[in-house]
């Protein structure tokens, strides 16, 4: 891509429309305070379907990975190009390191699509965040492009995708009766409490694992933001390296945390687990 | 006092309070794979991503302090 003259044309004319938009969005900056906003802002309304920009933002990127994979799919080659390579070595990568946790074939097979997906989305979100002059672009005062995970909505939902997921493998490898087993038990006072103190730890997962991407996603932001305030140009650099780093840490603490809570959930409660746990 | 001030400070108190437990934890987990590292030093590939990891999750609580420090700012 890098190589050909059409190629280096179409990378010098996104340089152009990136500094024309950063120029304008400049313009239009306005001058004093910072402003963040906690909720996504609301571009447009479809009918009575609110479309945000984060909402916006995540079907373009959406339909970016897919062009990308269907294109991938119908050009695989037996010599890979440079970048079949790449993508190989993502995929085998991650499938041998799900396959220490799970220590099982067939459910790496099974969680594998899903949990690489995820990583694959937050991981591309997060590090589209970061695209020069992306922030600058404005419809009606309100910035086209936000970073994804910084929508608390969207990280809960893919949370509850998890641990539902998590709750269902559960209920198939124990059974219903199993299953209630573990967090409603009366065979003992101990048992009992501990079936409580089960029922929180669910609540906590939930919180814990979104709030985790979410925070650190959305204190980056506002990180640079309040740099880029103090001091121009120079002193968000650091910070946005920061964020750089822990956008990627986190798509990867997700994901395994996401194989954790599965594998987990699949693998049968016997009593000693239900004490350990 | 005014109810803006009472918001900052608390915003304020919020995150020190946080941070503390996360930055022991920190460093705790970064002494530790040091001395690892220090006794064993061809585990340093294997440790990395570990260590990585961990301080990600230790860090978890702090992020939840400025979470909410923030909405408290902002929201």
């Amino acid at each position: 891509m890098f190589n050909t003259k059409s190629g280096r044309f179409t990378i010098l004319f996104i340089c152009i429309l990136l500094a024309i938009s950063t120029y304008l969005g400049l313009e239009k900056a306005p001058d004093a305070a910072v402003t963040v906003f906690l909720a996504p802002e609301i571009l447009f309304m479809l009918g009575s379907f609110p479309v945000t920009n984060t909402f916006f933002w995540e079907i373009i990127l959406s339909l970016i990975i897919m062009i990308t994979a269907i294109r991938i799919r119908y050009t695989l080659k037996q010599q890979p190009g440079t970048f079949q390579n790449i993508v190989e070595l993502l995929i085998e990568g991650g499938s041998n390191f799900v396959d220490t946790i799970t220590n099982d074939k067939e459910k790496t097979k099974k969680i594998f699509p899903l949990v690489f997906t995820m990583f694959l989305f937050i991981l591309i979100t997060n590090l589209f965040g970061f695209l020069p002059g992306a922030a600058a672009v404005n419809y009606d005062d309100v910035t086209l492009f936000r970073s994804v995970m910084a929508d608390y909505s969207f990280v809960l939902m893919m949370t509850l995708v998890i641990i539902i997921i998590a709750h269902i493998v559960a209920v198939v490898t124990n059974g219903p009766f199993g299953y209630i087993k573990k967090f409603i038990n009366f065979s003992s006072p101990l048992n009992f409490a501990l079936g409580i103190m089960e029922i929180i730890s669910e609540f906590a997962k939930i919180f814990s694992l979104s709030f985790r991407l979410f925070g650190n996603i959305f204190a980056g932001e506002v990180l640079a933001a309040v740099m880029l305030f103090l001091m121009p140009y120079f002193l968000p650099l650091p910070f946005i390296f920061l964020g750089l780093l822990s956008s990627m840490i986190q798509a990867f603490v997700f994901s395994l945390l996401a194989t954790i809570f599965i594998t987990m959930a699949s693998e049968k409660a016997s009593s000693e687990d239900l004490v350990l746990t | 006092m005014e109810v803006e001030s009472v918001r900052l400070i608390a915003a304020g108190v919020t995150i020190a309070v946080g941070a503390i437990g996360s930055a022991v934890g920190e460093g705790m987990i970064a002494a530790k794979a040091m001395e690892a590292i220090g006794r064993n030093p061809e585990i340093q590939s294997k440790l990395t991503p570990l260590i990585f990891v961990t301080m990600a999750i230790t860090e978890s609580t702090a992020i939840y302090a400025l979470v909410i420090s923030l909405i408290i700012i902002f929201g």
